[in-house]
């Protein structure tokens, strides 16, 4: 690993898709990621890659598939109604079984909303947000190191599984500075893939791209479950915090995983026995993580967004048998001390008013 | 003289309906490319309409693009994979109506790719809806009493939209009649020239008739082509070429 | 002599070549094929292999030889 540097999280995204061989990029500017179009601008010219503002979040996406079918590393980012555009190339994507990686700097709304951090996409990113039948791996940064590191993960994984992979960053990581250790420079062959579209003679049989189901044959059928069992079971992620002996476990990501883990510690502080999963996949939701709960109580996920849109993830994770509740809020980031104090009053209750 | 159709497009038979020009224009692209070398390294990018059937009719490697993005796969295909010639194959209601944007753009930034449109004024896989070429007058599924040109404007033409831009070769020809295919064969030819030596954007529109859509049989398609269609889509060569 | 050696397994009627044949050498014939289209015939005798029949046909039926 290389000495640590300052860097913004959008930024750090940006640098880690092309130490991991990224040298496609097609964009278009929309608040809070704009930083990683720009960066791109020029920094792409300096690794011998190719760099595309789009006319549109549309063109982007479908761009980049051009380019993931040509066998290339591609990406794509953007943020709200930047990325409900890209939903249906997306679909593409995954029918025409093609990797890229689409990240989402989350902001706060539906229509145009706010600029400021939000969550309030996860339905949309774990549920497969474009038509048919599919999701997509998704990873969630909660820091401008994770930004990198898992942006380098992600195209390994795109090409593990011929998907597009998604990240949800969210604009408090992407806009914030930390110290990051870059990780190293790695060369992708662009032929190194057979099917990938390149030519070819008379003798050999010619490849096609598609996504039309009713060529597939059964087959087929069996080649998408064993995609989707594969992912279940090998790439969930997570982190926890003070789990084992937890009478009340937070579940949350991104920015607001950052102020839980401070309220876990205010809260052991206090003697409340506190404790955070942290999932850095959304899909495939770490529901192996919950099996170290043995002492919860309670459940309650925090999240910027006002539908609760992880709880429902908590209760299948945990087969409904426990409450979960929801600390909401999509103006500002949740606060430490009134985390602590919902949790006291949980935890209180979960005890039949004694703690 | 001996003339033979190229493995690349006899290899299989093709779903095109009885008199479709698409089946003329896979031939001509297919004879172009062998006869410049180029066929081991043709990729090309389809739509999901009509042309899509050329993805069990030509034997080159095809990418099946979303709806209307068909150009912009191929730009960014080509820019990940320069030394191939790259083709983005569709038709007038991809390129005109749902994917107007690309094509401006791709006219705007001169993108280096070539553009196949093949234009037979309908939208022919829905069975034969209303396009931006549809002609005033013409009767549709989607039209019944015929296009009304004051509500949905007049034949939408290429050559129009783009003669603010400097792009690599713009040209319109048809796939009927043995002398106009000789010419588009032509314009295909000059269009593969240009695109590998990096003029830019490299369009040709290709009128084809579609009997299926326009309820008449092939030779009276024929006909609908050249002596009403050409009224509002003239053939010739409108940008890059000789007569300029 | 073979003049025009034709394939019309892959016909579909559609009968350009019959309209486009300067000598009018092309004819539908009785035979339909197993898509259920008629197919044309040629005349090998009238033929002149200039091969406007092979320009226009959208389903590679001739082979000018």
């Amino acid at each position: 690993m290389s000495e640590r540097v300052l860097m913004k999280g959008n930024e750090a995204l940006a640098e880690a898709a092309l130490r991991a061989g990224c040298r496609f990029f097609a964009g278009y500017p929309i608040t809070p990621q704009t930083e990683i179009l720009e960066y791109l601008s020029w920094r792409m010219d300096e690794v011998g890659g190719s760099y595309t503002q789009a006319e549109s979040e549309l063109a982007a996406i479908n761009m980049v598939m051009g380019a993931a079918s040509g066998g290339a590393r591609a990406l794509t980012t953007s943020s709200g109604p930047g990325f409900s555009l890209k939903q249906e190339g997306i679909s593409y994507l995954c029918a025409s079984d093609l990797p890229a990686v689409i990240v989402n700097v989350m902001r706060i709304g539906s229509g145009l909303g706010d600029i400021a951090q939000g969550q309030g996409d996860y339905w949309q990113m774990t549920r497969g947000g474009g038509h048919g039948d599919y999701r997509t791996i998704v990873l969630a940064p909660n820091s401008v190191q994770e930004n990198a590191d898992l942006t380098y993960l992600a195209f390994d994984l795109a090409e593990k599984y011929l998907h597009p992979v998604l990240m949800a960053s969210d604009a408090a990581i992407g806009q914030m500075i930390e110290a990051v250790a870059l990780p190293e420079f790695r060369e992708h062959n662009i032929d190194r893939y057979e099917w990938s579209v390149k030519g070819g003679t008379m003798e050999e049989d010619y490849r096609r791209i598609q996504n039309i189901f009713y060529t597939m044959g059964p087959a087929y059928e069996d080649f998408l479950r064993a995609k989707y069992d594969r992912m279940e079971v090998e790439e969930q992620r997570w982190e926890s915090t003070a789990v084992e002996d937890a009478e009340l476990v937070l579940v949350a990501f991104g920015i607001s995983s950052r102020v839980c883990e401070e309220a876990v510690e205010g809260a052991r502080a206090k003697g409340l026995k506190v404790g955070l999963i942290r999932p850095i996949t959304l899909y495939p939701f770490p529901v192996k993580a919950f099996e170290e709960a043995k002492n919860a109580k309670a459940f309650m996920t925090v999240e910027m967004n006002l539908l609760g849109q992880m709880t429902d993830d908590v209760r299948l994770a945990t087969g409904c048998e426990l409450p979960v509740y929801h600390y909401g809020s999509i103006f500002s980031i949740s606060d430490t001390q009134e985390l602590i104090a919902r949790a006291e009053e949980l935890i209180k209750e979960a005890k039949g008013g004694e703690l | 003289m001996k003339l033979k159709a190229p493995d690349r497009i006899t290899f299989n038979t093709s779903g095109f309906c009885p008199g479709c020009g698409h089946g003329v224009a896979g031939r001509l692209i297919a004879e172009v490319v062998e006869e410049m070398g180029l066929a081991d390294k043709l990729i090309t990018t389809v739509d999901v309409a009509c042309g899509s059937l050329h993805l069990t009719d030509w034997h080159f490697d095809t990418v099946m693009a979303a709806h209307g993005r068909t150009l912009v796969t191929a730009i960014g295909l080509k820019k990940v994979r320069p030394d191939n010639p790259v083709m983005a194959y569709y038709g007038d209601g991809a390129g005109y109506a749902i994917g107007m944007a690309e094509t401006m753009h791709a006219g705007l930034r001169n993108d280096n790719v070539i553009a196949i449109v093949v234009n037979n004024a309908i939208y022919g896989m829905t069975g034969g809806q209303m396009a931006p070429t549809t002609l005033p007058g013409q009767k549709t599924t989607s039209s019944p009493y015929g296009k009304d040109a004051a509500r949905f404007g007049k034949p939408f033409r290429i050559e129009d939209a783009y003669s603010g831009f400097d792009i690599g070769y713009l040209a319109r020809g048809a796939l009927v009649g043995a002398a106009n295919i000789n010419r588009a064969k032509k314009m295909i030819r000059k269009a593969f020239e240009k695109h590998m030596d990096n003029q830019g954007l490299c369009y040709v529109e290709l009128l084809s008739p579609c009997p299926t859509n326009w309820n008449l049989a092939p030779l009276k398609a024929k006909d609908f082509l050249l002596e009403e269609m050409t009224q509002h889509f003239p053939l010739g060569e409108f940008k890059g070429g000789d007569t300029k | 002599m073979e003049k025009n050696r034709t394939d019309v397994t892959r016909c579909k009627g559609c009968g350009y070549c019959v309209a486009e044949c300067p000598k009018q050498a092309i004819s539908f014939g009785e035979h339909m094929n197993a898509k259920g289209y008629l197919t044309i015939v040629v005349d090998q005798e009238k033929c002149i292999q200039c091969g406007s029949c092979y320009r226009v046909c959208p389903d590679n039926v001739f082979e000018i030889l």
